[in-house]
This record gives structure tokens, C-alpha cells and sequence, in this order.
């Protein structure tokens, strides 16, 4: 039966269920259905940190955004166009942010007395009409992937688990979705068990079936695909690019890797993905603590290798004195904190931009060390790479501020060719520097202000270095006041002195008043922002932060140029704290910490309002 | 002894090399005490350093903090003073990733016991090939005499007027627990008996932890006397060697005997039992209940303290594990690391847009 077909620019959904129905991974498979399909992607999950909450309430309830679009988009969007809610849990969690007219497709045989209690539905929704300004489609999922599955030859439970699957089908119908990729995932994931291939192929195809033939879906969507520049592409989570960016930085410099991790929501990942690729000479090393995977890392520095720790905010906090060795010491150190909600536990699965201040000023004495930050999935790739740079080049800490929504976040990644890349490599010290042949640890290149990195193992180079203030040129230990004033101003100047590209700003009108001043992951929800105030006549510049130590040369003269500078953060205004002190500009900041991140939309009015007032 | 494993340490030099205790000196004016008894530490190391036969670039000696942890700037080696109790972890990272180095260590009581007791129990566990030095004088001296956590219990210090109230740690006891593969003890005022001890850990492939009782002269001193003084050191110390009967005492009238139905080791009069119910010490021993009991024995005033070589058994070290992982793992590579770096970014679900 052929249905109508609709073409639409762009659709948001989100795939809403209990944290053991799958929902993660039916988000997954159908952005790798619509990747295939040449739309440009971005994508937001949003789970509970509880790995199994009690089923049906709404702490369990787990989430997978999609948004695709026949155009270049920058977030997940704000609010979703359509709904799978599997239960009640996930329709009462996520009917707040859904806009009138939205499509829901419930799960039917999850609306019970017992469940709709369960979260305090007095009466049911499907049918007490408080659903009347939503298109709403009832699908009985659980019965129809369980009747679709009976001549198959598998328990009860594991039937009623493949309505994931059935739901997926669904979609996929209804956005006229190429599967084939979805098939080849089920075979390798249940290599190992054959009837679980079949049946969730089966619960599939039930689905898209169901889809076809049902009257309830008189319409089919199409989303063309974006114009997007040529190339081979990839979807990319910020985490599984931060791991690839830290293998790119081995090759590129030449130099062993030694990642040293504990175990900590939401990093973990970069761990298990680069304990996978040992045969690039890297070794990942699950320590102790939080203390002993920055001291292995440190220790694996100094020997010659790129040191690496991922953590996120309360790893930092423990790593604070070893990361205050390294400046001591001027090694190479690169620090990954995937930014979460605080203080303490605080939201561990919830994103926030809150350890800015901890990045910049949280070590004791006068410790600087430089910090970067990615603006998006792909681009973790791009700025740890820049990390290895600083590092190795100014034999630094460096400090990578990632944060939990580019972390978990995926959009479509052009693929680099590795000769493009930068190299990163850097010469250690084999010869004596000083006068009568003697080897002087702390004799700075004149440029860069780096030491000489000699590793041991190298005759004639033997010397002793340590967390004792030192004697310039010699390293012997100093408590000479001028030496020690000496020293310290020679910390500062040599991270003032790293080399670091001037910020860009994105003003494309003539007599913009107000400038936009973001950094880390806030790009794309400002980047829209943007876009849509200048499309209705507003206009408004951008400018994004990678570096935030040291700062563009030209932030000064950018800042200055405009009226008005509005600093969006998820944070309580930690970098706009750090811009008016040092530029004496009267930055407005606009601050939220909801463990979410910012909507295009709230930004717009926002901008709207201070446009309209500049 | 325990079995030779050359494998414990780096390889030696293809040249024979002729260094001696003068060539790991520094210019570095030494700071300790006068009378402390780190210089003789010190002294006996860089006597013993040259028996390596190992270069000194490709030796380094990791620190944490307190007074054993300024011995990095008086070795003429590679050398890190890093942070409290932190040495352990910082020497894994070097030691696992350069497996061609020798990596020392050395702590205190309070930095390896206190602050660093996690770090310690982890590299033990691991079997990192690390050789760790405890300077163990049962006080903190840097920050002027404080109880430590080998201090007897009622230790009267500056932060204890009324004596202290928690019990102090055993760290052989502790070493063991951890399961630490190469555990021995030795005294500061003994050099031919510190450098046996330490010729027998650089052999050890893996950890080798050495609890070296040296005297605090300023704020603890006289803590080891009943093991130093002529009247009663031969009564109090047990001298352990391999293959040989536990027998101490000017005369050896002393000897060590497992009661039956006992859990642990006893003192009895030598006289008083059959030559064939004394111990022979075996520090080969795989169980390390032997051992263990062995760290038991002395008594509140150091009474039956054995020093020597308590266990030296094999396990596969950490580094080693690592490694053939590694090597494993590059075996199976056929192409550049460029190659395989391209091929790594462009795996999983790509797709192509013309």
C-alpha cells in the first residue's frame, strides 16, 4: 500500500524508556541509519547514573535525542517533534519539554493501573484527554514483538526485550530510513547467540511492517540529505573522538602513549576505547586512584613518553598536586576532564562547564598550566591533539576541558587524512648544555622557554629534579628570594608565551552592537542562536574560546569592539569573571546549571532581549 | 639465598664498567642531621652501586618527601623528589613504560606508611619491578618530631603530649599482606648486612621491599640501640639465612621453633628442644604465612627482630605482563603507524559524500 510521502527539513526525536529497555541503543542504530543516509546528525542522550533504577519510575527513565536535517545543524535541538515513550515514566519525565502538535508513539501495553501509579497518573493519559494536543499514536509494542516473534524459539523475557527493536522498525519506516546497517549490527552484536539475531531482525521487521500497513501512519517523511562538503564521514561521540585524538597525538609525535585512569562517569570510556589499541605503543593503566594515574602518567613523562590522565571534576581535584609537580617539573602532562555536574558526586551523568575555575587557578602556589577546551563531539579530536602540542612543545600540564555533552554527544565527522595532521614531533636532549660539558636541567630555549627534556637512559645527562623550588639554569635547589621571584615570573611568562591562533568571531552583518563570547560545548546551542536572530534581521557576532590559558592575543581588541558582551555559560559565570577582570569589560553573563545544556531557543530571547536594549 | 633472576634488573652494559662509590656522588652539599643515620645509607648505596654493573644514566632513584626523600640529589644517577607518599606511583608509570631502567625508590615511615600506604600496597600487589628503600626511624623528622605510623603505641611527641593512641603498622606485616613478592630487612648501622640485602633486591625480578631501620639522632634516636648495643644485640636480632637453622644468641642458645598446633613461630632455649624442631629459614617459601610469622616475632623492645631476607619468590612483574600485552598487540600490526591510524579513523560505519 503506498502511503503519502512528506518532505521535511529537519526532525528531532527522542527515543524515551526505562534504563534497562534499550533506549541508548535504539538512538544509536537509527543516527547510524540516518549517518548512511547523508543527513547532517547531532544527538544528545540523557540517562539516570543508576545502572539498572527501579523499572517504570521516572529516575529510571533514560533518553536518546536525536536531531537530522537536509542542512548544517549545530545542536540536538531543543525540543523533539516526536516522542517514543515505552511507559508512563518516560511520557510523564519528558511531556514538559514536548511542544503542542508533537507526535508521540506510546507503548500501549506499559500503560497499566499498576505503572501509571507508579508515577502518580491518577487517571490514564492515553485516555482522560490530556493528551488532546498531541498527534498520539498507541502502538501495543510489547504484544505485537511478541506475537511476531512466537514461532521463535526464545524465552518469553528475551521476546519482550526485542520491542526496542519493533519500535526502531517503526521509526525507520516512518522516516524512510536505509536499514541495512541496523541488519549487519544484530548479526555481529549476537554473534554468539543465532536465535537473538533472528528474532530481533524478526522484531525489526515487524516493526517497519506494522508501519506500512497500519492506518494510524497515513503519512511517510523524508529527510534529504544535507549538502555537505565531499569526503568520508563518520558519527563521532566526543569521547570516542578524545580517544582517537589521543592515539592521532602518539603517532604524530612519534612517542609511546601512557594513559593513566581510574574509573570515573562520564570519562571511563576514553579508557576502555584506547585500552583497545595497544598496538600503537600505547599503555593504558588502570590505577589505583585518581593520585597514582596522574603520578604513572607524570613518571611515564619524564621517561619520554605522552603522559595522558582522564578523569572528570572530582578526579582534578585529587590530581591538583601532582599536576603542580609537573608544572614544578616542566614535563609534559596532558589532563582530560570530561566535565560533569558538581560539587562533590554532584549529577555524575549531567553535563556542566563548572570546573573553569578549577582548570585556571585550582592549584596551590603559582601554578599556572594552559587549558582547552572542544566545542563539539568531532572536534575533541582536533583540540587534544592541540593539547599534545602545548605539552610536549612548552612541556606543560595542559588541561582539556571537555564536559558530559560532547562527551556522549555524536554528530557526523569529515574524516582527516593523517599526513594533515599536525606534527607534534619534539627533539629530547642528547648532548650537555652548560659550560665545562655539565648538563644544566633548567637552560630554556630562548623561543618557547621550554627546558630540555632529557630522559633517562641518556649518558652524560644524569640529573636530579624535584618539587623544591630550583635554581635557574642549574635546577639545584634554591631558596634564594630573587631566584624564587625569578622563577616564578618564568612559570607565568612561559604559559603567557604559548603560541595560540587568534579567536575568530563569526559577524557577518555590518553595525553589530552585541558579541556573544562562549566557550567549550555551549558552541552549537550559540552557534543557532546566532543564526536564527540574524535570519529575522538582528544582527549579532560570535566569537568561541579553544584557548582559555592563555587567552587569544586579540581577545582584548575583539571585546572591545562591541557594545555589549554576553557570555553564556553553564557554569555561574566563571569565565565572564575571568574576562572582566582582565580586560575591565562589563561582560554579561547569563548562567545556567540544570545539568542540561543550553537551548537555541532560550538563548535567542535572551540575545533578543539585550539586542534590542544595546 | 634466594635463586639469581638477572632479569630483576636492567641489563648490563655490553662494556665492563668501571665505576666506583666516588662516581654516584653529586656536588650536591648534603643535608641531614650530623649523625643521622641516612649517611650511612647513603654511604653503603653508593659503595653498592658500582656491583650493578649497570651505567648510571640507565639508574633512577624516585623520592617522595621527608628526609630519606632528599637521597635523589646526593646520587649522581637520574633522580626525582616528587610528592608525599606518591613516589610509588610516579617510579610505575617510568618503570612500566621504560622496562630498560633500574628504578629505586625511596620513602619514609610516614610516606610510605601514611600518606602513601595506598600507592605502596598497589605496586606490591602489581609486582612493579621496583627496588623500594623504607627508611623506617619511626618518627617524622622534616616536620620535626611528630609519632609516625611505626611508632610505638604511648609514643609521647610533640603531637601526642599524652602518648599516642593508635597502634603502629608492622610493615613487613603490611608488604606481606600485600603480597609482596621480595620482603627484607636490614639496619642502618650494619653496611655489610644492608649491602647483602640489597645486592640479593636488585636481583629480585619484581618488587623487592626493604624496611631499613635507621636512627633518627634528633628526634627519636636510640629507637634501634637493643639491636646495636654489644650487650643485648645478639640476643634480640635473628639473623636470617637461607637454608640455614634459626639459631641466635652470643652462643646460639636461642633458636626459633613452630609449636605444633601453633599458628606462628616461637623462641625456645636451644638446649631445650631436638635440633630437628628448629626452623630452617627458607625465603622461598610460597606461602607467605611462613613469612608473615617470621614478621611477627619481635617483641615491644625489638626483642627476636630478624633482619635478612624474609621471602623471595617468583611472580610474572607487572611490567613484564604489560609489555608482551604490547607486544602482542604490535605483532599483529603489518603497516606504519600512519597506516594503521588511517585505517583506525576510518573503521566502524562510514559513509561518503561526493
Amino acid at each position: 500500500m503506498a502511503k503519502q510521502v512528506r518532505q521535511l527539513d529537519r526532525v528531532v526525536i527522542r527515543f524515551a524508556g526505562d534504563s534497562g529497555d534499550g533506549m541508548q541503543l535504539t538512538g544509536d542504530r537509527f543516527t547510524s541509519e540516518t549517518a548512511q543516509l547523508g543527513n547532517d546528525i547531532s544527538t544528545l542522550p540523557n540517562f539516570p547514573a543508576e545502572i539498572r533504577a527501579p523499572a517504570g519510575t521516572l529516575p529510571g527513565v533514560s533518553s536518546f535525542q536525536v536531531h537530522f536535517a537536509d542542512y548544517d545543524i549545530l545542536t540536538p535541538g531543543d525540543a523533539p517533534n516526536v516522542l517514543v515513550a515505552m511507559n508512563p515514566a518516560a511520557l510523564k519525565a519528558n511531556l514538559p519539554e514536548l511542544p503542542r502538535g508533537a507526535d508521540i508513539i506510546v507503548n500501549t501495553d506499559e500503560f497499566t493501573k499498576r505503572n501509571l501509579a507508579r508515577v502518580g497518573y491518577e487517571a490514564n493519559p492515553l485516555e482522560d484527554g490530556s493528551l488532546d494536543g498531541y498527534a498520539v499514536h498507541p502502538v501495543a509494542l510489547t504484544s505485537m514483538t511478541v506475537r511476531a516473534l512466537e514461532s521463535h524459539d526464545i524465552s518469553k523475557k528475551d521476546a519482550e526485550r526485542a520491542k526496542n527493536m519493533f519500535a526502531l522498525g517503526l521509526l525507520s519506516w516512518l522516516y524512510s530510513r536505509p536499514y541495512e546497517s541496523t541488519l549487519t549490527f544484530l548479526e555481529r552484536k549476537f554473534a554468539a547467540r543465532p536465535e537473538l539475531v533472528a528474532a530481533n531482525i524478526a522484531a525489526f521487521k515487524a516493526g517497519w511492517n506494522f508501519g506500512e500497513t497500519t492506518e494510524d501512519f497515513a503519512v511517510r517523511y523524508e529527510v534529504r540529505p544535507a549538502k555537505m562538503q565531499p569526503g568520508t564521514y563518520r558519527n563521532i561521540t566526543g569521547n570516542m573522538a578524545l580517544a582517537l585524538g589521543i592515539v592521532a597525538a602518539g603517532v604524530r609525535s612519534g612517542l609511546p602513549v601512557f594513559l593513566g585512569a581510574y574509573p570515573i562517569t562520564p570519562a571511563s570510556d576514553i579508557l576502555h576505547e584506547l585500552s583497545k589499541h595497544k598496538r600503537f605503543g600505547i599503555t593504558t593503566m588502570q590505577a589505583e586512584d585518581e593520585i597514582a594515574a596522574a603520578g604513572a602518567a607524570l613518571g611515564a613523562s619524564y621517561g619520554g613518553a605522552l603522559g595522558v590522565t582522564t578523569t572528570s571534576g572530582p578526579g582534578v581535584a585529587l590530581k591538583g598536586e601532582t599536576i603542580s609537580l609537573a608544572v614544578a617539573l616542566e614535563l609534559p602532562l596532558v589532563v582530560v576532564d570530561v566535565q560533569r555536574a558538581g560539587p562533590s558526586t554532584g549529577m555524575p551523568t549531567k553535563t556542566e562547564q563548572a570546573d573553569l575555575n578549577m582548570a585556571l587557578f585550582g592549584r596551590h602556589g603559582e601554578a599556572p598550566v594552559a587549558v582547552v577546551a572542544p566545542c563539539s563531539p568531532a572536534d575533541c579530536f582536533y583540540a587534544v591533539l592541540e593539547a599534545a602540542r602545548i605539552a610536549l612543545t612548552y612541556r606543560t600540564p595542559v588541561i582539556l576541558l571537555s564536559d558530559g555533552y560532547v562527551a556522549n554527544g555524536s554528530e557526523p565527522w569529515l574524516l582527516p587524512s593523517v599526513d594533515e595532521l599536525p606534527d607534534l614531533r619534539v627533539p629530547f636532549a642528547t648532548a650537555p648544555n652548560g659550560p665545562d660539558g655539565r648538563f644544566l636541567p633548567y637552560l630554556r630555549d630562548p623561543q618557547t622557554l621550554a627546558r630540555p627534556w632529557a630522559i633517562p637512559g641518556t649518558p652524560g645527562l644524569e640529573h636530579r629534579i624535584g618539587g623544591l623550588e630550583k635554581a635557574d639554569k642549574t635546577g639545584d635547589i634554591s631558596y634564594d628570594p630573587a631566584n624564587h621571584d625569578f622563577m616564578v615570573r618564568t612559570r607565568a611568562a612561559r604559559i603567557e608565551a604559548i603560541e595560540v591562533p587568534d579567536v575568530e568571531v563569526d559577524d557577518p552583518d555590518s553595525g553589530t552592537r552585541v558579541l556573544v563570547l562562549g566557550w567549550g560545548s555551549t558552541y552549537g546551542p550559540i552557534g543557532a542562536a546566532c543564526r536564527a536572530l540574524r535570519q529575522r534581521g538582528l544582527p549579532v557576532a560570535q566569537a568561541h574560546l579553544r584557548h582559555l590559558n592563555p587567552m587569544p592575543a586579540n581577545l582584548g581588541e575583539v571585546l572591545r569592539r562591541y557594545d555589549k558582551v554576553v557570555i553564556p555559560e553553564m557554569n555561574l559565570g566563571q569565565l565572564a569573571h575571568v574576562v572582566r577582570a582582565r580586560y575591565l569589560v562589563d561582560a554579561i553573563p547569563y548562567n545556567q546549571v540544570r545539568g542540561l545544556p543550553f537551548t537555541a531557543a532560550e538563548l535567542e530571547t535572551m540575545l533578543e532581549e539585550v539586542i534590542k536594549n544595546a | 639465598m634466594p635463586e639469581k633472576n638477572p632479569a630483576g634488573t636492567a641489563p648490563a652494559a655490553p662494556v665492563a664498567l668501571k665505576l666506583t662509590a666516588k662516581d654516584f656522588k653529586t656536588d650536591q652539599e648534603v643535608r641531614w642531621c650530623p649523625g643521622c643515620g641516612d649517611y650511612a645509607i647513603l654511604a653503603a648505596l653508593q659503595s653498592f652501586m658500582p656491583e650493578l654493573g649497570i651505567p648510571r644514566e640507565r639508574i633512577v632513584f624516585i623520592s617522595g618527601i621527608g628526609c630519606s626523600s632528599r637521597f635523589p640529589y646526593y646520587m649522581n644517577t637520574y633522580g626525582m623528589h616528587s610528592i608525599h607518599g606518591r613516589a610509588p606511583a610516579i617510579a610505575t608509570g617510568l618503570s612500566v613504560s621504560r622496562p630498560d631502567l633500574s628504578v629505586w625508590v625511596i620513602t619514609g615511615d610516614g610516606d610510605a606508611l601514611s600518606i602513601g600506604g595506598n600507592h605502596l600496597i598497589h605496586a606490591l600487589r602489581r609486582n612493579v619491578n621496583l627496588k623500594i628503600l623504607l627508611f623506617n626511624n619511626r618518627i617524622y623528622g622534616l616536620t620535626k618530631g611528630q609519632y609516625s605510623p611505626t611508632s610505638e603505641l604511648g609514643k609521647v611527641t610533640k603531637s601526642t603530649p599524652m602518648g599516642s593512641a593508635d597502634s603502629p603498622f608492622n610493615p613487613l606485616s603490611l608488604a606481606l599482606g600485600a603480597d609482596a613478592t621480595f620482603v627484607a630487612r636490614t639496619i642502618d648501622s650494619d653496611r655489610k648486612h644492608l649491602q647483602s640485602v640489597l645486592r640479593a633486591a636488585a636481583e629480585h625480578n619484581g618488587s623487592a621491599f626493604i624496611e631499613i631501620y635507621q636512627n633518627c639522632n634528633i628526634f627519636n634516636d636510640g629507637a634501634f640501640d637493643t639491636l646495636k648495643e654489644p650487650q643485648t644485640r645478639d640476643d634480640y636480632m635473628i639473623r636470617l639465612e637461607h637454608g640455614q637453622p634459626l639459631t641466635f644468641g652470643a652462643d646460639g642458645q636461642w633458636c626459633v621453633v613452630h609449636p605444633p598446633g601453633g599458628f606462628g613461630l616461637e623462641v625456645r632455649e636451644t638446649a631445650s628442644v631436638a635440633p630437628e624442631e628448629i626452623v630452617v629459614h627458607d625465603a622461598t617459601v610460597p606461602e607467605p604465612a611462613y613469612a608473615f610469622a617470621l614478621s611477627r616475632l619481635p617483641e615491644a623492645d625489638l626483642r627476636y627482630t630478624p633482619i635478612g631476607v624474609f621471602r623471595s619468590v617468583q611472580r610474572p612483574s607487572y611490567d613484564e605482563l604489560v609489555k608482551t600485552q604490547l607486544d602482542t598487540a604490535k605483532a599483529k600490526v603489518s603497516g606504519t603507524p600512519e597506516q594503521e591510524l588511517e585505517q583506525l579513523l576510518n573503521s566502524g560505519d562510514t559513509w561518503t559524500i561526493l
